[in-house]
């Protein structure tokens, strides 16, 4: 689904990832580790294709097409999708047409608003003064309706509340069709930096990011308890 | 840079009224039919001829006055002129809140006046449809002098549709608007003013409203088009109590366009509120956008929002929010925002597959989506086309 070869990026003319390499298979769920700084929403950012993330070196395949350099409204359409931290606020755009914007099929949107209780959002201007709950069902909302067929999230835990952990956890089982245990197309790759999202969602994969390079894989569980208990510097020492 | 102060220039304004014949000389073609291009332009203005819910008509071509019906119970609409006769020189009314003196278009207003509107509602009455009133233009260099008078008589509520605009084929000529507006006690004026002039047109409207006590004044003012020069600054007072004022403005300037906007809202009596808001897009043209909210009681609310869009690289667009409180007991604020559009929002919209360009009028959209209701649809075409515009010109 999605390889990466030797990725180096710049963002400000600042070297901020500095020879990435990772394997996503179809089906797949990835998570990814790492301390505040680290370089982990730049990737996301570079996968995605925002502007201001120069690939100096390496390339990104995505559906078996290099997407090193083609436009980010292409990548989405070719089946990638970003659940943004802090999505910036559209003034006078609102949800229900944004949703509709987004939805692969004709009124998806709309359907999932009113399954996900969230009807009372559709006329309100997106993000204006959404709380950090809502700001990311809304996120995954838009996504559910895009049905992206590899989802980047980043931080999607981020400003929940224990109540609202539930929602986003099953929304995010569904986008990455964790409920299917053969022939489960969809991916996804998530940034996590407190980890309680692998109590909603089960992960494939693990990785640490320090410093701009990815210095261990394997089992999420595992990587997630070694950084509780030592600390990323731990990750920094032990060479995989 | 062009000087910060609205106010008049004499020699300058002297010279303008000069430049025009007077609408009188003009006006052995302001009595002929409207054509149905002309009917078209007067629907993308907001004056829809056909529409069976439009009981109440005002049209002044030139200075003709070619149509004035109302059906409604309780509403009377008269030509100014003729209300005048009929009341005993309005009184209460005619010149009581702005000052024929003030500047050479007040003046020419007060001593060559063509005609204008008087509407009011009486007491109690409730018009569930705007009534609509067109300033017409037919001919080029004419200078139009209009004098209106609205007065909502306690406990009514009334909302009126203006259009001014020109000849479809026409580029050039002068708009003089005096108005003044009388909210009484508990009464409701919503006021929507569409312009949509040419690009040789300049236009002054002179706009004062009071509203008396539990009062509410909402003014939409929209002009999407080009003109040579729009030089306007209504001042709302709130007289009475719980009295309220809210001011929305759209203003496209395309290239070659110079509009001076603004509101002013006194709050002159306790728990008074306020709100002005106006959404300026500059595709090369000039747009000054003004606010002045002044708190001279205890217990009031106002704020003040300016959002400016620069969509080309010249052009200006020139924010003046002014707050002024007369006593501490006020609640007054404003934000002000100019610029492009934010690259981040572009990419957020890209992210979820929109192109560029379909990502950019969205936004547009977005910033120009001012809810006013019983906008014929045309008009609501012509927002839409007005984005489209906004997008190409960039």
């Amino acid at each position: 689904m999605l390889h990466i070869e030797d990725l180096w990026v710049d963002v400000q003319g600042k070297e901020v990832l500095r020879g990435i390499n990772m394997d996503i298979g179809k089906g797949e769920t990835h998570c990814l580790f790492g301390k505040n700084g680290s370089g982990k929403t730049t990737l996301l950012m570079t996968l995605m294709g925002f502007d201001g993330y120069e690939v100096k070196h390496g390339k990104i395949v995505f559906q078996g097409e290099d997407i090193t350099h083609m436009p980010l409204y292409e990548r989405a359409r070719l089946g990638m999708g970003l659940s943004f931290q802090r999505p910036p606020t559209l003034r006078g755009v609102k949800l229900r047409d944004m949703l509709n914007l987004c939805s692969s099929v004709q009124g998806a949107g709309m359907e999932l608003a009113i399954e996900y209780g969230f009807e009372r959002f559709l006329d309100r201007e997106v993000n204006l003064g959404f709380s950090g709950g809502e700001i990311k069902k809304s996120e995954l909302l838009q996504l559910l309706a895009q049905n992206p067929a590899l989802t980047l999230l980043d931080e999607p835990e981020s400003g929940v509340d224990i109540e609202n952990l539930n929602v986003i956890g099953d929304m995010i089982r569904r986008l990455l069709e964790k409920d299917k245990h053969r022939n489960r197309t969809k991916s996804g790759l998530i940034i996590t930096h407190t980890g309680f999202i692998l109590n909603y969602v089960t992960a494939d994969k693990g990785h640490v990011m320090l410093n701009g390079k990815l210095c261990c894989q394997g089992n999420p569980i595992d990587i997630f308890e070694g950084i509780q208990k030592h600390g990323y510097e731990e990750c920094a020492k032990c060479q995989f | 840079m062009p000087v910060l102060k609205q106010g008049s220039d004499k020699a300058r304004d002297e010279d303008l009224l000069k430049r025009f014949k007077s609408a009188s000389e003009a006006d052995a073609s302001g009595e002929a039919e409207l054509d149905s291009e002309e009917r078209k332009r007067l629907k993308q203005t907001g004056v829809d001829l056909d529409a069976a819910n439009r009981l109440g008509t005002f049209i002044q071509t030139n200075c003709h006055v070619s149509s004035c019906h109302c059906d409604i119970e309780g509403v009377e609409m008269l030509p100014v002129t003729e209300a005048l006769k009929k009341y005993d020189g309005l009184k209460d009314y005619w010149w009581k809140i702005l000052d024929p003196g003030k500047d050479a278009f007040t003046r020419e207003a007060d001593r060559n006046l063509d005609n204008g509107y008087f509407i009011r509602a009486r007491a109690g009455a409730k018009v569930v449809y705007p009534l609509q009133a067109c300033l017409y233009i037919r001919n080029d260099n004419v200078a139009q002098k209009v004098h209106n008078v609205v007065v909502a008589e306690e406990g009514s509520e009334l909302h009126i549709i203006t259009g001014c605009t020109t000849h479809p084929h026409l580029t050039s000529g002068l708009h003089i608007g005096v108005s003044e507006f009388y909210v009484k006690k508990g009464a409701k004026l919503v006021f929507t003013m569409v312009h949509n002039w040419a690009e040789d047109v300049y236009v002054r409207p002179r706009t004062a409203i009071v509203v008396e006590e539990g009062g509410t004044f909402l003014s939409n003012y929209i002009s999407l088009k080009g003109v040579k020069s729009v030089q306007t600054f209504p001042t709302c007072t709130l007289k009475g109590r719980n009295a309220i004022a809210r001011f929305n403005s759209v203003i496209v300037a395309p290239e070659g366009s110079d509009i001076d906007t603004g509101s002013r809202v006194v709050l002159e009596a306790p728990e008074t509120r306020a709100e002005i808001i106006s959404r300026t897009i500059s595709y090369g043209g000039r747009v000054v956008a003004r606010g002045h909210l002044i708190g001279k009681a205890e217990n009031i609310k106002a704020h003040l929002e300016c959002q400016g869009l620069m969509l080309a690289e010249h052009g200006v667009i020139h924010a003046i929010p002014e707050l002024e409180a007369h006593v501490a007991d006020v609640d007054m604020s404003h934000e002000a925002a100019v610029g492009r559009i934010a690259k981040e929002e572009i990419e957020y919209l890209m992210s979820r597959g929109l192109d560029e360009e379909a990502a950019t009028s969205t936004i547009v959209r977005g910033f120009l989506n001012v809810k006013i209701d019983g906008l014929p649809k045309e008009l609501d075409d012509e927002l839409q086309k007005a984005v489209e515009e906004c997008r190409h010109g960039m």
